[in-house]
């Protein structure tokens, strides 16, 4: 027990001996976290559409004009033909063409029915199928209006009818930020663990001190609990950081006790710092363990359920995602922060995210071999 | 943690003692004895086997065959027992560069189990005997190579190992360092330390009590450096050496 | 000069070739992270996991949990006793949604023309809490239509949706040219970073800053290995692409695979900057990957729309060099278009790369001036 007090002295000291390196553990996120959620909005809204409209009627004037004053669609451009229409979308210019047919006032009133033409960009399917969705609904209550104008009295009863009502819980305002500052705070919180104590063991390898130290009697697990430990505290203060920056900048208060953050952050970190150093362990320059651990930081990232949600995914990928911890801990934020979930709904995490902070650590101090 | 005394002999002994990577034998069957207190000197062309030969008896490469014993204990069973009792310098330089010449002496000495009484005690001798004392609180990576090196041995030391393994510990360093290191070196001998050291340097041969000289992972001559250098009919050890090195086959890396 | 360049590229190469993990990595990283998101990133939200609550219980409301249940984009996890059980099983995290359908669903709707469903989101995550109400108010409505058995309105508008370049809406249409953007610039920009750091650090840097070769050759001599593995995770990619996920290469191949080239020098001498700045490889890892990791994945448009930023965002967008070879990737090999289109996106990275490689070049010699 006595070395590991000196392995912690030692390492103490080389973290604050390296400003360069301080700077980003603490300062990046900080950035970071100001900054990245202020992009975080999927929102359907500002998209832009060109108009075609060869009939040039009151109708199809009015119809324009209530689609651009919905404040989902802003009117990007005018033309006379589809090819010049299509000739923005090919630039990005636009997301969405209307053409309104010639003769369109007419056929509607003369044959009770006219055609429209929409064409969406759909590179992203998702945000095409819900824009033309929200068109569709906004052309929808135009014709009802119209309808409405042609029949003064209804000549048969009126058909049943379903409404649904909604009520959002948990984040009435709808806002983005709420849900997305948590999620990068655990993202941020994951990289400064894992890739500092991924370069920690190799960077020495790569200098020869391990070689000192592989040469004194000193216990495999205390060696491994000496870079454990800094890293940790590093983390609980980069949260700490973290979660102020979320209240005095966002305004975020968690609505469940900030304890269970904490006790969560305190196990998740030792799994991240314990993945980490088996990665620092298994490579043999500070090159391989960072590509390694890129690699792994980016299947986390992009299949924590941050950014899109794993329900969607395949099957295969739902296995995948747990052996992620960082799911876990993104879950267990939202649900503290914003739902205000308890002990008890975060037993099971909590209880994955142990055995994974378990097997990761043994693993980095079996792996970690004082000769060869 | 004070482990029993062992009763012992030799401080080292190595019986047909081998390495093999893969298909290359690195360390061919060595067999010699070191006798306690005694300068035992360990040395070979580039890529003779050398260092990989230290590495085993030190506990940081695993033997492929035959025995070896580093203070009683065996190095293929029991190497962090021989850790407890051995020092180690390595060619790559083995100091935290960026921790102070005093906070590097604090570290390595408290992870040998030393009491805070005891290391602030060889603390402050240390610094007097190296004439440290104005550097004590500089970073290591701004002292120059010599004092580095010499600060380093002394830190290898600092447990009071029975053993201590030197890897070419002079390399790059003037000849007044040089010879100041060896007056280090046969200081902690007189004090019963046995001294296990490789080197280049051919001067630095004579000083030692015996000499082996390894050729192609073998060794090619055991003895004393007077002894060697009348079967070989030299002069110096320079002509023994480059005698037994001219029989070599294997490429230097 | 040319000899020697060529030299010291051989022996970059070689230091590569050596470390057979680190070239495994390198190779296989790209494979794998292509494949894997390709498939399983999407954004659209399916088998989103709800509860219902059925307060009538005739046959009606039946038909309108098996219409629910039906649909794609739900999977009922469990039926609840009330709505007042929503709040305990949201803050479990088991499901997105509730579903309430009031008393006497089937006779209001006969009796009455008249009824109202009642959803309680989740919109903890407001995507996903605002897109499932969306989902069940055009299942209602088709619901709606079924139980009026399809009678005709009069003066009906029929609006004909064409989706251009991916009808099917596949998540790898825009997913696999971000990802690529990403995994391109994020491994050029490190490899180079750290290749030339690595030199700084163990001191070979001023033996070779001191021979004959000039330093704004030793730096490219450094990154030409990279580019020709670029080079090969490009064609890999592609590859990827088209015969295991289906996309399209609509455009010209030639000039895909040349823009591709340009970004990934962009990247390269991205990684030369950094390594300009810092003095250790740990130094240079972090701004690498902690400082661009993020930034590339949330400012170049793929995962977030540009257009929804606020407008100091919008504007640090353009600084992403990931943004402009997204659109361009896009351009060329989705929707099929020429240089016509993109010659202001090839400007910029152009231009990027050449300050890139300006001020590299200039804080070397500035180095160099210092000794």
């Amino acid at each position: 027990m006595r070395s590991l007090r000196f392995l912690l002295e030692k390492e103490f000291r080389q973290i604050f001996r390296n400003p360069a390196i301080l700077r980003m553990i603490f300062i990046m996120p900080v950035i970071q976290l100001i900054i990245l959620p202020q992009v975080a909005d999927y929102e359907i809204r500002n998209v832009k559409m060109d108009v075609i409209d060869h009939d040039h009627s009151m109708y199809s004037r009015e119809m324009i004009r209530k689609i651009t004053s919905s404040g989902c669609f802003e009117l990007a451009g005018y033309h006379d033909s589809y090819t010049a229409a299509l000739h923005d979308v090919e630039h990005d210019r636009t997301d969405l063409i209307l053409e309104i047919p010639a003769g369109f006032e007419r056929t509607l009133v003369r044959e009770n029915e006219a055609p429209l033409f929409i064409a969406v960009n759909a590179i992203n399917g998702m945000r095409a199928n819900l824009g033309a969705a929200y068109l569709n609904s906004i052309i929808r209550d135009y014709n009802q209006e119209v309808r409405a104008e042609w029949i003064r009295f209804p000549r048969f009863d009126e058909q049943p009818r379903i409404e649904v009502q909604q009520r959002n819980w948990y984040n009435l305002h709808l806002n983005y930020k709420l849900f997305m500052v948590p999620g990068i705070l655990v993202i941020l919180l994951t990289m400064v663990g894992a890739f500092l104590a991924a370069l920690n063991i190799v960077k020495e390898k790569e200098i020869g001190t391990i070689e000192q130290i592989n040469v004194t009697p000193i216990r495999k697990h205390h060696f491994i609990l000496g870079k454990l430990i800094p890293f940790w505290i590093m983390g609980l203060l980069v949260l700490s950081l973290g979660l102020l920056v979320a209240r005095l900048i966002y305004g975020i208060v968690p609505v469940g006790n900030i304890g269970l953050i904490y006790l969560f952050a305190a196990i998740f970190l030792l799994a991240v710092l314990g993945l980490g150093l088996l990665i620092s362990t298994i490579s043999h320059t500070q090159q391989q363990a960072m590509l390694i651990a890129f690699f792994l930081m980016m299947i986390f990232i992009l299949m924590g359920g941050l950014y899109t949600s794993i329900e969607s995914m395949p099957r295969w990928a739902q296995v995948v995602t747990w052996f992620n911890p960082v799911t876990y801990f993104i879950d267990v934020v939202r649900m503290v922060v914003l739902k205000g979930s308890g002990l008890k709904d975060i037993a099971g995490h909590l209880g994955i995210i142990f055995i994974f902070a378990v097997v990761l650590n043994a693993w980095a101090v079996f792996s970690y071999r004082k000769r060869t | 943690m004070k482990n029993p005394e062992k009763h012992y002999e030799y401080a080292i002994t190595a019986d047909a003692l081998s390495k093999h990577f893969g298909d290359f034998t690195a360390v061919d069957r060595i067999t010699f004895n070191v006798r306690r207190g005694e300068i035992f000197g360990f040395l070979g062309a580039n890529g003779a086997g050398k260092t990989t030969a230290m590495r085993m008896l030190c506990g940081l490469s695993k033997p492929s065959s035959g025995e070896a014993t580093v203070a009683g204990y065996d190095v293929a069973a029991q190497p962090e027992d021989i850790k407890r009792n051995i020092g180690y310098m390595s060619q790559k330089f083995s100091l935290y560069e960026d921790l102070t010449v005093t906070e590097n002496i604090r570290f390595f000495a408290g992870i040998y189990g030393l009491s805070d009484a005891a290391i602030r005690e060889k603390s402050a001798s240390l610094l007097r005997h190296l004439q440290l004392e104005a550097e004590k609180n500089k970073l290591v990576q701004s002292l120059p190579l010599g004092w580095k090196q010499k600060l380093a041995f002394s830190i290898a030391i600092i447990h009071e190992p029975k053993i201590v393994f030197l890897d070419e510990p002079t390399g790059g360093v003037d000849p007044l360092t040089r010879r100041e290191f060896w007056e280090m070196i046969y200081t902690s001998a007189r004090q019963g330390t046995t001294i296990f050291v490789t080197t280049h340097y051919m001067d630095e041969a004579e000083y030692c009590h015996r000499v082996s000289i390894m050729v192609d992972g073998r060794i090619a001559a055991l003895d004393t450096p007077a002894a060697l250098k009348k079967h070989f009919g030299a002069a110096s050890m320079n002509e023994v050496f480059l005698q037994l090195a001219r029989q070599a086959t294997r490429q230097a890396d | 000069m040319k000899e020697q360049f060529l030299a010291f590229v051989r022996k970059e190469w070689f230091h590569i070739w050596r470390d057979k993990k680190t070239l495994f990595i390198l190779f296989g990283l790209p494979v794998v992270q292509i494949i894997i998101f390709g498939f399983a990133l999407t954004n659209e939200i399916k088998n989103a996991r709800i509860a219902v609550v059925d307060r009538s219980r005739d046959a009606l409301s039946q038909q309108y949990i098996q219409r629910i249940e039906a649909s794609r984009y739900f999977d009922i996890e469990s039926m609840l006793g009330s709505a007042n059980e929503a709040d305990a099983e949201f803050r479990k995290g088991k499901i997105k949604l509730v579903v309430v359908i009031p008393e006497n669903f089937g006779s209001d709707i006969r009796h009455q023309n008249k009824t109202q469903v009642q959803v309680i989101a989740d919109v903890s995550d407001p995507n996903t809490g605002t897109t499932l109400g969306t989902y069940i108010q055009a299942i209602t409505a088709d619901f709606q239509s079924d139980i009026n058995q399809g009678q005709k309105l009069p003066y009906t508008i029929q609006p004909e949706v064409r989706m251009l370049y991916n009808p099917q809406l596949k998540g790898a249409y825009n997913f696999v040219p971000g990802v690529m953007a990403m995994v391109l610039m994020l491994i050029c920009t490190l490899m180079t970073s750290i290749a030339i750091v690595k030199e700084k650090e163990t001191g070979t840097m001023e033996v070779l800053l001191v021979s004959p070769l000039k330093p704004v050759l030793v730096i490219l001599a450094k990154s030409t290995p990279y580019l020709l593995l670029s080079a090969v995770n490009i064609v890999s990619i592609l590859l990827l692409s088209v015969f295991v996920l289906g996309l399209p290469i609509a455009g010209n191949l030639a000039l895909l695979i040349g823009l591709s080239l340009l970004f990934t020098i962009t990247s390269l001498s991205f990684g030369m900057l950094i390594s300009s700045i810092t003095a250790s490889q740990q130094t240079a890892m972090l701004i690498s990957l902690m400082g661009l990791f993020l930034p590339t994945l949330m400012l170049s448009g793929f995962m977030f729309p540009i257009e929804n930023m606020p407008l100091p965002l919008k504007v640090m967008s353009n600084l992403v060099p990931a943004k402009w070879y997204f659109f361009i990737v896009k351009a060329v090999m989705i929707k099929g278009v020429g240089m016509a289109i993109i010659w202001k996106e090839t400007l910029i990275l152009t231009v990027m790369t050449i300050v890139f490689l300006a001020l590299s070049i200039r804080k070397y010699n500035i180095r160099l001036a210092n000794h």
